[in-house]
């Protein structure tokens, strides 16, 4: 049943030897020690979990670790570059648009794979495309604010 | 640190401390809300051991007898504040400063969201006149921070604070004779700030803290008081300052308790019955052991399946075969309040005056109504989850918990250990709103861990979570009152049961009236599942029910409502932050229902005086409600950080939307049927209402801030939706199906 899967982590490549039906979550947290990604509900509602598979946001809890195989993930832990945060991570800290922090990575990765879609979204527009990632601290007010700024000051560089 | 480091500190040095005073009774009683109905021994450090670790530099530590006196000296007159504190211990709070003029203070606090690892140092920096950024904080850990009760109540900024800062005002006197005999100059002619020492006639001689404190050991309890500083000298308290922890929680950095990792550690599985009362009449665990790695255990009541891997673990687990008696249900969420009525315990008259048989005689009209809600979740975005790790005859468990002293006592006892032979780390705590204060998880980790010699992991899934929590009871409010004919309330006669006395005294201006208050029954059985405190424990139900009935009264006697408070309000503090609300919302005059959408309510928290004004739209047809407005003031004394209030305030009120809207756990005797947020729906961004707040200018003390603004949150609903159809809501959650039926109720 065992396999070897490799794909990119935070553009480095990685090999897992694994059960391929394993939820990608699991296999990052626990096999790669890459605990930013956060379990929230396991059932694809609260979007703690979000990653970014070639880009686009996915629940990490719902993706077995197959669908991964030889493509780009990229997890919280690898999202600034050269020690400079991301837009997206710069304006949360900007904003305190975190309180317990423990949503704020799947928060950060679905905003940039939104930014990435709609470089120049409408408040609406950010506030539809968060609609799923839940925070129990109700920092959302701050989280809208954060994206607005990162959105304007990316000038739709994403 | 990493875990390894934290393994390094010697547990040779911890032993337990002396037995604590008995209670003083001059001493406020434990708050209702505390964990534990009696404070345990402390079972922190000695002062000798800690203080040796530190090594040298000076080191303030300040007693809790200090503490009380500060928070019983520093607290406001006022009604609707009950008295806190009452916590056993010989010191409650550290601070060193160390030989390169590095300052740590060491406090059992948690960091759950709600700011302290950013207030609590930003308060001390400002009394010791020390740069920020040469401020750490240490937050709950067993070894090395003082014993502490818990983090609830809204207590830290309160009674923590005034304490921290006297520590700090202590240690700036130290550095300042220090400074004189170094720089032969009489105390008077010095002045400190950001960590350096001068003399005021001649700048060019000065002194850092560092120099002061290099190659010395100074070990100082603080007696009596020290003089603190005025707001006026502030320099860094009531700046908006931003979280320090942001820029660890942006990268994933931040450690939460489930992020630990130890070599060889498994994690847990573990069975639970499919219902509260259930009983285990076979289980079979032989499929397991076809799984790899995967190993079961059970102990005592406790069966579970560890593996290497929690998935793994979590799959067999569910291979297991087991047969349950489970108890016929005889309440459900629907029937539930006809049993509490039968159920709820004798009250209590919590506040009183005139004579309720005159007041009902001056009444020109009397109006009475119940109030009822539901059980309410919890649901941190973290569930409870911890790592224990047995090592030489000592037990270390990292567990998100809210009050690890108390898990430390818990896991001693269920281990058979010694409580100083038990050490329980708090990383960082995804939430926890009172639900942490619980810590079964960490007693489970403790167990397993002790069973099979390796480091065990316990996090609980959300079915789990759910099941697990010790849910906002539901409860039932009953009130009677009358109003004269020019609209002056004559009595008021009011019965809370199973929501406690948080938030029930009224503070509008009655002649006559009454509170009768029945416990929480948090202990009681008269709930089907373990009920406990959750954020503002009880005024959520309290003051839904009387702001809604404030304005049941308003809308009989035909007067605007805001108005009507104001005629019934002589509470100069209530009175200025419903004036400042009504004025950034623009209000104006119109008796409800006006159709406008829009409702006000006022609530008294944790020594917090609220008042909040929402517009909301109602769609008739589907029930739904859209806030799209809320406007809250606040009148909480001094501002440590204004923006951390502003933020807890919106927090407040967007997670206010939930109970106010949807949360509610459905269940049928013992079995919970929410078991994901698919059913149990939280508010969402599409529900966000534009969110203003207002912070009255006070320099009086820093009161609560974690929980004032949610109190108001279901009658400033309520109150709206009836000012926008008609439509008056009696119970929490005001679903969709409730408001279609409110609704198809009104006269054509
Ligand atoms: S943990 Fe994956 S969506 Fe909640
Ligand atoms: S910050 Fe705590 S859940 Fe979002």
């Amino acid at each position: 049943m065992l396999e070897t899967i490799s794909f990119k982590l935070n553009n480095k490549p990685v090999q897992v030897r694994t059960d391929p039906k394993r939820m990608l979550l699991w296999v990052l947290r626990t096999d790669l020690h890459q605990t930013g990604t956060k379990f929230g509900c396991g059932e694809a509602y609260c979007g703690a979990c979000t990653v970014l598979v070639e880009g686009v946001a996915v629940r990490s809890c719902f993706t077995r670790v197959s669908r991964v195989r030889n493509k780009e993930v990229t997890t919280i832990e690898g999202l600034a570059q050269d020690g400079k945060l991301h837009p997206v991570q710069q304006a949360f800290v900007d904003h305190d648009a975190l309180q317990c922090g423990f949503c704020t990575p799947g928060m950060i990765l679905t905003a940039v794979a939104l930014l990435k879609d709609n470089p120049h979204p409408t408040r609406e527009e950010i506030i539809a495309g968060m609609n799923d990632n839940f925070c129990r601290c109700a920092a959302h007010t701050r989280i809208v604010d954060a994206i607005q700024e990162a959105a304007a000051k990316m000038k739709g560089n994403a | 640190m990493n875990p390894q480091d934290y393994l390094l500190l010697d547990f040779q040095d911890i032993h337990s401390l002396p037995e604590p005073a008995p209670d003083d009774p001059t001493l406020p009683a434990l708050p209702e809300c505390s964990p534990d109905s009696q404070p345990g021994p402390g079972t922190g450090l000695r002062r000798r051991d800690f203080l040796g670790r530190l090594g040298g530099g000076i080191i303030i530590f300040v007693s809790l007898t200090d503490l009380v006196r500060a928070a019983q000296e520093q607290r406001p007159r006022g009604r609707g504040r009950r008295g806190r504190g009452g916590t056993p211990s010989d010191f409650n709070a550290f601070l060193h400063i160390a030989g390169d003029g590095h300052v740590t203070c060491f406090t059992g606090k948690i960091e759950m969201g709600q700011g302290p690892i950013t207030s609590l140092p930003q308060m001390l920096a400002d009394e010791l006149d020390a740069p920020l950024a040469s401020v750490d904080i240490v937050m709950g850990d067993t070894a090395r921070c003082p014993w502490d009760m818990g983090t609830f109540g809204s207590m830290t900024t309160r009674f923590f604070g005034p304490l921290l800062r006297a520590a700090a005002a202590e240690a700036r006197s130290v550095l300042l004779e220090l400074a004189s005999e170094s720089l032969k100059v009489p105390p008077s002619q010095l002045v400190a700030s950001e960590g350096v020492i001068w003399d005021r006639e001649d700048k060019s001689r000065r002194v850092t803290y560092g120099q002061l404190t290099k190659g010395r050991r100074i070990q100082k309890r603080l007696q009596g008081r020290p003089t603190l500083k005025t707001p006026d000298d502030f320099k860094i308290v009531g700046k908006p300052l931003l979280r320090r922890d942001s820029p660890d929680k942006v990268t994933g950095k931040a450690q939460y308790s489930g992020d630990i990792r130890l070599p060889g550690m498994l994690y847990a599985s573990i069975l639970r019955p499919p219902a509260h009362g259930a009983q285990l009449k076979s289980v079979d665990t032989n499929p397991c052991e076809q799984v790899e790695g995967a190993r079961v255990v059970r102990e005592g009541d406790l069966i579970a399946v560890l593996h290497e891997l929690p998935d793994v673990a979590k799959a067999t687990l569910e291979k297991v075969k087991t047969e349950w008696n489970v108890p016929k249900p005889t309440v459900d969420d629907k029937t539930i309040f006809d049993h509490l009525l039968k159920a709820a315990p004798q009250g209590r008259t919590v506040a009183q005056g005139g004579d309720l048989e005159e007041g009902e005689k001056a009444a020109a009209k009397q109006v009475d109504s119940s109030y009822l809600n539901s059980y309410v979740a919890h649901a941190p975005m973290e569930t409870h989850t911890a790592l224990a790790h047995l090592e030489n005859g000592r037990m270390t468990v990292w567990a998100s918990t809210q009050n690890p002293f108390g898990a430390q006592r818990e896991i001693a006892g269920a281990i058979g250990f010694p409580p100083e032979n038990v050490r329980v780390i708090t990383p960082f705590v995804g939430g926890g709103f009172g639900g942490k204060t619980q810590n079964s998880q960490a007693v489970e980790a403790a167990r397993l861990a002790k069973a099979v010699g390796k480091p065990v992991q316990v996090c609980r899934t959300r079915e789990e979570e759910f099941f697990l929590d010790t849910f906002r009871p539901a409860a039932i409010v009953r009130i009677k009152s009358g109003i004269d004919g020019q609209g002056k309330i004559v009595f008021w006669d009011y019965d809370v049961a199973f929501a406690g006395e948080r938030g029930a005294v009224q503070f509008y201006s009655i002649p006559n009236h009454r509170t009768t208050a029945r416990p929480s029954g948090w202990t009681s059985d008269a709930h089907p599942f373990a009920t406990g405190a959750w954020r503002a424990p009880g005024n959520n139900t309290n003051t839904f029910a009387r702001e809604s009935h404030i304005d049941m009264m308003a809308a009989a006697a035909g007067i605007d409502p805001i108005e009507f408070r104001l005629k019934n309000l002589t509470d100069a503090k209530m009175i200025r932050v419903l004036k400042t609300a009504a004025d950034r919302f623009g209000w104006t005059s119109a008796k409800s229902p006006s159709k406008r959408g829009y409702g006000v309510a006022c609530g008294i928290d944790s020594g917090t005086w609220v008042a909040a004004i929402a517009e909301v739209a109602v769609d008739a047809k589907s029930g739904r409600v859209q806030v799209k407005r809320v406007v809250a003031a606040q009148d909480m004394g001094l501002v440590i950080n204004p923006e951390g209030a502003r933020i807890q305030m919106e927090g407040c009120i967007t997670m206010g939307l939930g109970y106010a809207l949807s949360e509610e756990v459905h269940f049928q005797g013992g079995k919970i049927l929410d078991t994901n947020f698919d059913t149990y729906e939280l508010p969402l961004f599409s529900w966000l209402p534009n969110i203003e707040t207002a912070l009255i200018d006070s320099k009086e003390p820093p009161q609560g801030g974690g929980e004032p603004a949610i109190v108001v949150m279901g009658a400033v609903v309520a109150n709206a939706i009836h000012d926008a159809t008609g439509a008056r809501l009696f119970q929490l959650p005001m679903t969709p199906e409730r408001l279609q039926a409110a609704i198809a109720k009104l006269p054509a």
